[in-house]
């Protein structure tokens, strides 16, 4: 990469966007992984009071412009927000912070993951699921034993995704964690500043590498999926 | 023994169904008749717990599984894993992601994942038993049919249930193994000494496995028969049933 040094401008690298998109995303799609997983099965698990409200709250994200979304988080956890000043006490500052950036991709993945979940549980033969009652097996042990195995791959195509999502994430992130290089500039940002700056060459490398990154992501998501099919047995 | 004296009203779209089963015995095999839609599976899922009638009794050998009375006695209802029945389902609800080894032992693991030694042995027993031995390790899809209801049947035996109940048991196999396979499934049950209650819309099940027969018309049973007593005297079992079916239609509700 050093011949291409003298396209970037001093002191940003290429690796700091695209190690920071990585972990954004990364951490981001691990923590909606066990929220939408978690908040489809107890969705599936069938009718009660308040379903679709719940329902409809989850998969909110995905229709709220990311401004919208930005603005609220800001609302919940900006210094001056709802949970500010207790975040502020626990010494976490999530505004201008890559731990910020993080929070805005979470919520913005969440309802692909939780979709997802939803449809690959609901999807489960539910006599599977009553047989595994009948054999004496607990709730938890119904959910890792049966109904997760068999929504896998539902499960596991929704998280790709919503990794890949999280990548590109740009909207609720700008408003939550600012476009600070080499702290808070992920990938989209920085080709959002290079081409705003003029500088069509870096943008391009940059269009170029995200591109790369994301076709790898899903060609490896093709891969995992084939070596998964029988890991649960 | 078993008692089941339920009800338990569908509202669903279509129009409106509701279940009265009211029948006990001490037989060892109890036959559940009817047309599909009568409300057979229904009452089978309620013994199990994986649905719960409106109001009713149902216990097995004086232990009291489900009680909704209104005479003031404490209410029960055990959940179903905790009901111990074996419960064999109309397509077998093999878990098609484990192997036969594993759906049979899936009951007597201690915990989520763990098989301990004496269930490991159990499995060995069973899977010799059923003579299913040899395909322990394929899974489901990729055994026969026949083998299918024989891995059923350990499964839901593997727990030393109380009692099976046996959801259309041979409706999923084709007709030339049928045959054959309710002689072999009549004396498997009857060497393993469960007693089971047995739900079906063929008269030849009827004839092979009924001891007390139970008819149901339009979501109602009518009085449990002895098989043997009331097939005696009548030229053929369908027209035996038959008569009942159409008793039960003129019986005012």
């Amino acid at each position: 990469m050093s011949d291409l040094a003298p396209i970037l401008p001093s002191g940003v690298s290429l690796a700091a966007p695209v190690m920071l998109t990585l972990r954004v995303a990364g951490l981001a799609t691990f923590f909606s992984f066990f929220a939408g997983v978690g908040a489809a099965w107890f969705v599936a698990r069938g009718p009660f009071r308040g379903r679709g409200i719940i329902d409809a709250l989850c998969a909110l994200p995905l229709v709220l412009p990311p401004t919208v979304l930005g603005y609220y988080l800001i609302l919940l956890v900006g210094r001056r927000g709802l949970m500010g000043p207790w975040l502020a006490e626990a010494g976490i500052n999530l505004m201008f912070s890559w731990q910020g950036a993080v929070v805005a991709a979470t919520v913005v993945v969440f309802p692909l993951i939780y979709k997802a979940a939803r449809a690959a549980l609901e999807s489960v033969d539910h006599s599977l699921e009553r047989a595994a009652r009948t054999l004496g097996a607990s709730e938890w042990k119904v959910f890792v034993r049966v109904s997760l195995p068999l929504a896998w791959r539902g499960i596991f195509a929704g998280t790709m995704l919503a990794f890949a999502r999280g990548m590109g994430e740009f909207g609720a992130t700008l408003m939550l964690a600012g476009n600070l290089p080499g702290r808070t500039q992920t990938l989209a940002l920085a080709i959002y500043d290079a081409f705003q700056s003029g500088n069509d060459a870096q943008a391009t490398l940059l269009v170029a590498v995200t591109s790369v990154l994301c076709m790898s992501v899903l060609l490896l998501a093709e891969r995992l999926a084939h070596c998964g099919r029988r890991m649960w047995s | 023994m078993i008692e089941v004296r339920i009800s338990r009203k569908l509202a669903g779209c279509g129009r409106p169904f509701t279940l009265r089963a009211d029948f006990t015995s001490n037989a060892r095999r109890v036959v559940l008749f009817g047309h599909s839609g009568s409300g057979k599976t229904l009452t089978l899922h309620c013994v199990a717990g994986l649905a719960r009638p409106d109001e009713g009794v149902i216990t097995i050998d004086g232990r009291t599984l489900f009680n909704a009375q209104a005479d003031g006695s404490p209410r029960v209802d055990i959940p179903p894993r905790r009901r111990n029945v074996g419960y064999m389902f109309q397509d077998y609800a093999l878990f098609p992601h484990l192997t036969v080894r594993r759906n049979v032992g899936f009951g007597m693991e201690r915990g989520p994942w763990r098989l301990g030694r004496e269930g490991r042995q159990r499995v060995d027993e069973l899977l010799d038993f059923f003579e299913i031995g040899h395909v322990a390790d394929r899974y489901p899809a990729d055994i026969s049919g026949g083998q299918r209801q024989r891995v059923a049947l350990a499964r839901a035996l593997a727990t030393s249930p109380s009692l099976l109940l046996l959801d259309e048991p041979f409706s999923a196999l084709d007709p030339l193994l049928r045959r054959r396979m309710r002689d072999e499934f009549g004396s498997l049950l009857e060497r393993c000494g469960v007693p089971a209650l047995i739900i079906t819309h063929d008269p030849d099940d009827v004839d092979a496995f009924a001891q007390t027969l139970v008819v149901y018309a339009e979501g109602r049973t009518l009085p449990p028969l002895d098989f043997a007593t009331a097939r005696s005297g009548m030229p053929s079992t369908v027209e035996m049933l038959e008569g009942l079916l159409l008793e039960g239609a003129v019986i005012p509700r």
